[in-house]
């Protein structure tokens, strides 16, 4: 098709949509107006309800999905500037109206959506609704979420339809490829036919790249490693960038990216509204639940202040009673400095030993109700495992001039990038900066130094439409594909021996760094598959085995080198064969345009390809979720 | 006493006032002396009876012309209104009795409501002061500023330019961004009952 790349068809908009745990927000580059480093770019004030009846336009979308009874809200309550159709709300009025109906609210729909123990596409939330509330499932929610962000813009941009722009989707860099595919999965669902999945470390980055308009380029050096701390609402993602020179030019590298953490800036105010709640009952107050959801919000307005301004000591803290008498019933409290420091900085960001190691998390159980938060909340035992880990990430790197310290036990970032609106205080960003440096004092390592000028809330949705446009050629893009290798599990040929599982082999299908678009070469060993029954493979990710190669067989690895994932399942569909018929296969992958992996089986002496589903979490799991 | 009749000070000023106008304008001075000697000039510290009105010619009906002046809609003062109370517990701030309460349990509430007043104010509306020297500079008006925008106060007489200082910055708002409502929308009902069930 010629006509693909013609003028009236070239998307005129690269559009970004930062889909969080707590808020989504979109932004766009115009490409046609932008030349170079010189780009034309905005927020989409995206139009949602606010109150019954009332739509507004805010820079960021609350990522909250709310299922009213019907007769809830009155007849036209839900109108939108674009449709009167809905059911549902998406949006600040879902999260307000959710405070007090919280059995109708589904948040989190992300951090649901990366849950391994799940069937994602179950209908499983709200997970505490009672019986009669129609419940849908994470994927749903996630195509509500960019459902709306297209028919805002569409709404926005009548000259622009959202399906003919470029768009690029963020995902936490630690996305496993189960929640990659669903993203892209719910993506297509809400109509997004352009679409790209941008690692949100990356994104934060290229939004800094973007907003210094060519001084990056005096900010940062060849051999510079750029650390990416990212705490959101729901989760913390780190990622590393090295800055390499090739033929010539600076270039960034992603060398490695963090483990799935759930913790970010909600459980913060969380923890301080249960500290201030316990004061008050120590004092003969008990606060109701509703009480404690406006504690929530005031202990995050008053941990702002506190953290925003080191002269101030105590913020006192005001909740209204429920009832229309305001002064008799409101509850009294103030959050001291002492309070912020102990819980915020030494819960969350103690100045720990750089070989100071995560509690381990215990092995997660079949029936897991919750979201599998992590266990240790201190953002800095995280940041020391993962430096610890990724010791080693640079000896592969082409084009960086690295000497691996002798006797180094972490790896040495030379520049740290914040995201997250954690970090507009400057109390956090000191404390994260000062412990790791004094890990590098601790090994003779220069201090690293902070990159300034990162725009905290948006620079997601704003890299990301960045993205989209250096994708073109227009600047510099972020290479090193994908952050681990992918491994399935062989039983090894050997006698079995009553009572012990046999001992597993795992064989690298995909190797370290897949740039999209590419296909891995295809390995010599062949898997027999039944045809007509599903059959499933153990499967492994490695962030550290940069080396291994497709066919690489390990008969050994340390217990941190590979993390199981979700089983993956193939199977044959009996089609032109008997059932019960064993086929060989040999599984080959490959990168799509749009960032996801794809495992496909490939018979042998045939051209045919079946797709490998990750996500395989089928009806066992979402009967047992339904039925607790 | 009433306190209608002006103090000591008050006095001074009338009394100049009285003196220049005296001087200065014929008919005003006429009047004084029908005044002084007028013997039962009206006395507001005696509840006197108003005297009876003067028999006037009666008026002829007149059409009301058809008024300039526009009825300001009450959608968005509803809409405010609203904002207000669900961000700020404005009016059951306004509402309720403070007599009884302490100041410190006042002040507590105040927080509250002045918290939420501005987030409403800077949410929805775009407030900038309409003078931005600082209160107290001097500053010239020229011929033509805009009277809506500057109010004039103290020896308002001459011609521009007027040199003034400034006791007060004005406020205006550049944008208003209020929620659009579904046309079913009830703006009346500020603030819904709450039943928990």
């Amino acid at each position: 098709m010629s006509d693909i790349n013609s003028n009236e068809n070239r998307a005129r908009y690269s559009i970004g949509v930062d889909l969080g745990t707590t808020h989504c927000a979109l932004s766009y580059v115009d490409m046609s107006a932008s030349d170079g480093e010189k780009t034309v770019q905005g927020v989409l004030p995206v139009a949602q309800l606010t109150a019954p009846g009332a739509a507004e336009e805010r820079e960021l979308l609350p990522s909250f999905l709310y299922l009213p009874h019907e007769n809830e809200l009155a007849p036209g309550d839900l109108t939108l500037p674009w449709t009167q159709e809905r059911k549902f709300i998406v949006g600040e009025l879902a999260r307000s109206r959710g405070a007090g109906t919280p059995i109708r609210l589904v948040s989190s729909a992300k951090s649901w959506l990366c849950h391994p123990g799940v069937d994602r596409r179950a209908a499983i939330l709200p997970s505490d609704a009672p019986e009669e509330v129609e419940r849908v499932s994470p994927l749903e929610s996630s195509v509500r979420y960019l459902t709306h962000l297209r028919e805002a813009w569409n709404h926005a941009h009548p000259d622009a339809p959202f399906d003919q722009q470029d768009v690029t989707v963020t995902i936490p860099a630690s996305f496993d490829p189960a929640a990659r595919e669903l993203t892209a999965e719910a993506a297509a669902a809400a109509g997004y036919t352009r679409m790209t999945l941008l690692e949100e470390p990356q994104a934060a980055l290229y939004s800094w790249i973007q907003k210094s308009s060519g001084g990056w380029r005096k900010q940062v050096k060849v051999s510079d490693v750029i650390l990416v701390v990212d705490v959101g609402g729901g989760t913390t993602d780190l990622s590393l960038i090295a800055v390499v020179e090739r033929e010539g030019n600076l270039e960034l590298h992603r060398v490695a990216v963090g483990e799935h953490i759930l913790l970010g800036g909600d459980n913060m105010d969380l923890a301080l509204a249960h500290t201030v709640a316990r004061k008050l009952a120590a004092s003969g107050t008990q606060p109701d639940p509703w009480q404690l959801r406006a504690l929530t919000y005031a202990c995050r307005s008053a941990k702002e202040a506190l953290l925003s301004d080191p002269s101030v000591d105590t913020v006192p803290l005001v909740v209204p009673s429920r009832g229309s008498k305001l002064i008799g019933g409101s509850l009294r409290t103030e959050l001291t400095r002492a309070e912020l420091t102990q819980i915020l900085l030494e819960g969350f960001f103690p100045q720990v030993d750089a070989a100071a190691r995560s509690v381990s998390r215990a092995r997660v159980g079949l029936t897991q109700l919750g979201l599998p938060y992590a266990q240790d909340a201190a953002v800095t035992r995280h940041l020391a495992a993962f430096l610890g880990r990724q010791v080693n990430a640079l000896a592969e790197v082409e084009g960086l001039q690295h000497q691996a310290p002798q006797g180094a036990t972490l790896l040495h970032p030379t520049a740290v990038l914040f995201n997250g609106g954690v970090f507009k205080s400057p109390l956090l960003v000191e404390r994260v900066m000062s412990t790791l440096n004094a890990w590098l004092a601790a090994e003779s390592a220069p201090a690293a130094r902070l990159l300034e000028g990162a725009d905290l809330d948006l620079a997601v949705a704003r890299g990301a439409a960045y993205y989209g446009y250096v994708r073109h050629g227009k600047g510099v893009r972020i290479r090193g594909g994908t952050a681990r290798a992918y491994y399935v599990a062989v039983e090894s040929a050997m006698p079995a021996v009553p009572g012990l599982e046999p001992p597993v082999q795992a064989l690298c299908v995909a190797p370290f760094g897949m740039e999209e678009g590419t296909d891995a070469a295809l390995p010599a060993q062949e898997f027999g598959l039944v045809v007509g029954e599903p059959v499933h493979f153990r499967f492994f990710g490695s962030s550290v085995r940069r080396q291994d190669q497709v066919g690489t067989l390990l008969d050994y690895w340390q217990p941190d080198e590979l993390q199981e994932l979700e089983e993956i399942e193939a199977s044959l569909p009996p089609e032109g064969r008997t059932p019960g018929e064993v086929v060989p296969v040999k599984l080959h992958a490959r990168v799509t345009e749009a960032g996801t992996l794809e495992l496909e089986a490939i018979p042998r002496g045939s051209s045919e390809r079946w797709k490998v589903e990750f996500d395989v979490r089928g009806g066992v799991s979402a009967d047992q979720g339904m039925g607790l | 006493m009433t306190d209608m009749n002006p103090g000591f000070f008050g006095r001074i000023g009338i009394a100049f006032g009285a003196f220049f106008g005296i001087l200065g304008n014929a008919a005003f001075a006429g009047r004084v002396q029908r005044l002084r000697e007028a013997p039962e000039a009206p006395d507001f510290a005696t509840e006197a009876p108003r005297p009876a009105a003067a028999p006037v010619q009666p008026v002829q009906p007149v059409q009301p012309a058809p008024s300039v002046l526009k009825e300001a809609s009450p959608i968005a003062a509803l809409q405010l209104l609203g904002l207000l109370q669900r961000d700020a517990r404005f009016i059951d701030f306004v509402e309720e009795d403070i007599a009884k309460y302490s100041d410190a349990d006042i002040g507590a509430a105040a927080r509250l409501v002045h918290d939420g007043c501005r987030a409403v104010l800077r949410e929805h509306f775009s407030i900038k002061p309409v003078r931005t020297e600082a209160e107290g500079s001097r500053i010239t008006l020229q011929e033509g500023f805009d009277a809506a925008a500057v109010r004039l106060t103290g020896n308002v007489v001459g011609k521009p330019p007027f040199n003034g200082s400034i006791s007060h910055r004005g406020w205006k708002v550049e944008d208003t961004r209020l929620p659009k409502l579904a046309p079913s929308h009830d703006a009346s009902i500020v603030a819904p009952a709450e039943v928990e069930l």
